[in-house]
């Protein structure tokens, strides 16, 4: 399959891997942060720790647009489903996720509510065609990838005049999370977690571009290397960037340049920027309040924005106590490290959000690495 | 006034017709479909001693009893329909045994207002499916659901079949050590089905595999009684069924990812919609578990059949008290290859 088996190709992962083993000083350390959720995917889809020598850590960061959503915004979009005449429609990932009092969005589809799965937005403002007398929420969630297309079905809603068409608002922002986790105190102050680099997001920095990381590149030093999602995407950017480091360099560089430019996608972030501003501050699992990380409709647009149309609540009710998909997130434990591991919490039943999407950490190494764990402890 | 010879003097609407209630309702309409659509389609000598059972001589020996259920949406898809699945899918699972189909039911659910010009089609296609095979449908079923309590029709067929003696084929028998073949691509059908649905909106040119597996199966087992495992890799594709096998047995497995054929198509497909070709379902493939010493033998035997032309390889069967199917990926580096959690894919067979 043209360009896909040339970045698959195990021969030139193997070259890679010999490079990487034979550049790493044995004398130190690498860790290695990939943020989102499509780096950690296919790290364990294609085995690729088992190309990385030792003393190389992969360490999964927050970036899944599902698992960083905290219980309370799950609570309201339930809340949301349960109103007279609502049709609520989601991307399939966030059906399963646990809110609080054990519910989901699937159980509450069993309950009776108008639940929609839908592939894109596009979808739910066909349905809100369809069904002028139902109000179609679209549950928007993701980061800067998905914002551009919420903003596209807005402009359509628009232009149909589509008054029973909203949009439940949950757009999150990539540097904002990054620079909470480099200012967290495990990693800031007591020195708990190591990170000495980061793999920057792929379909992210496709719209942002890579001018964003220069800032915390420089400010913590820390080297970025922006990577693609295939295999050797990733072997690469691990390449660059303990060559970054042994040089004690902090520079971003682009591995995915056949699709990511210093400034990025300029239509998309004019719309977005028309259309969203920042939220003061916003919840995210794991990493609290963080401060102007999330984007709300600005007011010429209130009319699609189902957080102004109902009184949608705003609790923040708290995750599972047991539930270390907090830690998890910010890279301060690992799966294996949580009590619910493969215990209570498995991919058929999720006690946490970093066991529901594919790019979870935890469902990630239950699926495709739990082999490792046991092969330590045997 | 002369009467009318035929018992039913003007035939189904085969054009505009619908199914109503009246044709599950054991009245003359009943009598009149089951007349004109099923027997006329179905034809062979048990079935046309219209009673509501099918008698008929029985060969000494094991045999083996199946039953299925396809309620697969949309109907009709490329390479097939639920009529030749409806055969083709109990066929194989009666062939998973190495056994010889005898016979097979259909039991027909249909929703009121369903075109009698599609259930003409199913039922044409599910004849011949079932002729082709050499495995008649000799009883049947119908029933009539009001509007809006089924989906268009569902169909269940039940099958049985004799095993040749020496033969005792069985999900437990995999050892450790043992050859994991498969009998062509993976992913297929379920690529084919998907492709048809409205929501996906995606083209393909990839025809489902759904196709009667027995004749291939008799060839093999008649070169090694002795296989292991057969089964077909459908719900769930490779990946569920290694797992069940590989739990049943109490065995773990490797598998090597390059080594599983998959058509570019469908590898394309799967990569646009997120899937992973080894969780698609397949419906004219298997996969054969035999002592290594077999493997060469066994492949040859495929391979030589229209149906196993692109049979190989995978892996083995091995110790593991965890029963985990593992995998070396095309970059060298392991995986698990788990259960599907939740569905990848409703309603595909």
């Amino acid at each position: 399959m043209k360009y896909i088996d040339e970045f698959r190709d195990g021969t030139v992962a193997q070259g890679i891997a010999r490079t990487i083993a034979a550049e790493a000083d044995p004398a130190r350390s690498y860790h290695i942060m990939e943020f989102c959720g499509g780096h950690t995917h296919a790290i364990s889809r294609y085995g690729l720790e088992d190309l990385l020598p030792a003393n190389v850590r992969m360490i999964h960061g927050p970036g899944c647009p599902v698992c960083v959503l905290p219980v309370g915004r799950i609570d309201a979009a339930i809340w949301l489903a349960r109103q007279d005449g609502v049709t609520l429609c989601t991307y399939g990932d966030m059906l399963r996720v646990p809110g609080s009092k054990r519910l989901s969005l699937l159980k509450a589809k069993a309950e009776g509510c108008d639940i929609r799965m839908v592939y894109s937005t596009l979808d739910a403002l066909k349905l809100a065609q369809a069904m002028p007398e139902r109000q179609v929420v679209f549950f928007a969630i993701g980061f800067e990838t998905t914002t551009p297309p919420t903003a596209v079905a807005i402009k359509q809603a628009q232009a149909l005049n589509l008054p029973n068409f909203s949009v439940f608002c949950n757009h999150v922002l990539t540097p904002s999370a990054i620079t909470q986790i480099l200012d967290s105190p495990e990693v800031r102050t007591l020195g708990t977690v190591k990170l000495d680099a980061f793999i920057g997001p792929a379909h992210v920095s496709t719209i942002i571009g890579s001018r964003p990381y220069e800032y915390f590149a420089e400010e913590y030093q820390r080297p970025v290397v922006i990577a693609g999602f295939e295999p050797l995407d990733v072997m690469q950017a691990v390449r660059m960037l303990v060559r970054q480091i042994n040089e004690g360099r902090f520079d971003v560089e682009n591995e995915f340049s056949r699709a990511v430019t210093r400034d990025g996608n300029e239509k998309a972030k004019a719309l977005v920027a028309e259309m969203f501003e920042l939220r003061r501050s916003f919840e995210w699992r794991g990493l609290g309040l963080v401060p102007y990380s999330a984007l709300r409709l600005k007011e010429p647009f209130a009319a699609w924005d189902a957080e102004r149309r109902w009184d949608v609540p705003q609790d923040s009710p708290p995750d599972n106590k047991a539930c270390e998909c907090g830690a998890i997130l910010r890279g301060v434990k690992k799966p294996i490290d949580c009590k619910l591991f493969g215990t209570v919490c498995t991919p058929e039943n999720p006690m946490g959000s970093c066991m529901v999407s594919a790019e979870g950490a935890c469902a990630a190494h239950w699926t495709y690495g739990r082999f490792r764990d046991l092969e330590k402890s045997e | 006034m002369t009467l009318p010879r035929r018992a039913h003097p003007r035939p189904l609407d085969l054009t505009h017709g619908r199914v109503d209630l009246t044709h599950g309702g054991g009245g003359r309409a009943m009598a009149q479909l089951v007349e004109e659509m099923f027997i006329a389609a179905f034809d062979n000598e048990a079935l046309n001693q219209r009673n509501d059972q099918a008698a008929f001589d029985v060969p000494a020996g094991r045999m083996v009893m199946t039953t299925d259920g396809y309620v697969i949406s949309p109907l009709f898809f490329p390479g097939g329909d639920i009529g030749s699945l409806a055969v083709h899918g109990t066929v194989n699972d009666i062939a998973m045994a190495g056994a010889v189909p005898l016979s097979l039911s259909a039991g027909f659910i249909i929703e009121e207002g369903f075109p009698l010009a599609d259930l003409a089609r199913i039922v044409a296609s599910m004849a011949k499916a079932s002729k082709e095979a050499g495995v008649p449908v000799v009883t049947g079923d119908t029933k009539v659901v009001e509007k809006g309590k089924g989906d268009g029709i569902f169909i269940t067929t039940a099958g049985i079949g004799t095993v040749p003696a020496g033969v005792e084929i069985s999900g437990d028998k995999a050892r450790p050590g043992d050859a994991i073949l498969i009998s062509g691509t993976m992913g297929d059908h379920g690529v084919a089905v998907m492709s048809q649905r409205e929501s996906l909106g995606f083209e393909t040119t990839i025809l489902s595999d759904s196709a009667a597996l027995h004749e291939m199966v008799a060839k093999m087992v008649a070169a090694v009684p002795g296989i292991h495992v057969l089964r077909d890799p459908t719900r769930g594709g490779l990946a569920a069924t290694l797992n069940e096998i590989a739990s049943q047995s109490a065995v773990g497995m490797l598998i090597e990812e390059a080594l599983v054929p998959v058509r570019p198509e469908v590898r394309g497909a799967c990569e646009l919609l997120g899937l992973d070709p080894l969780y698609v379902a397949n419906e004219g493939k298997l996969i054969c578990i035999c002592a290594e010493a077999d493997a060469e033998a066994l492949l040859a035997v495929m391979r030589a059949h229209p149906l196993g032309a692109d049979a190989t390889r995978i892996g083995s069967c091995r110790d593991d008290s965890h029963h985990f199917v593992q995998m070396r990926t095309g970059m060298g580096g392991m995986r698990v290859v788990d259960w599907l959690a939740g569905e990848q894919l409703p309603r595909i067979c």
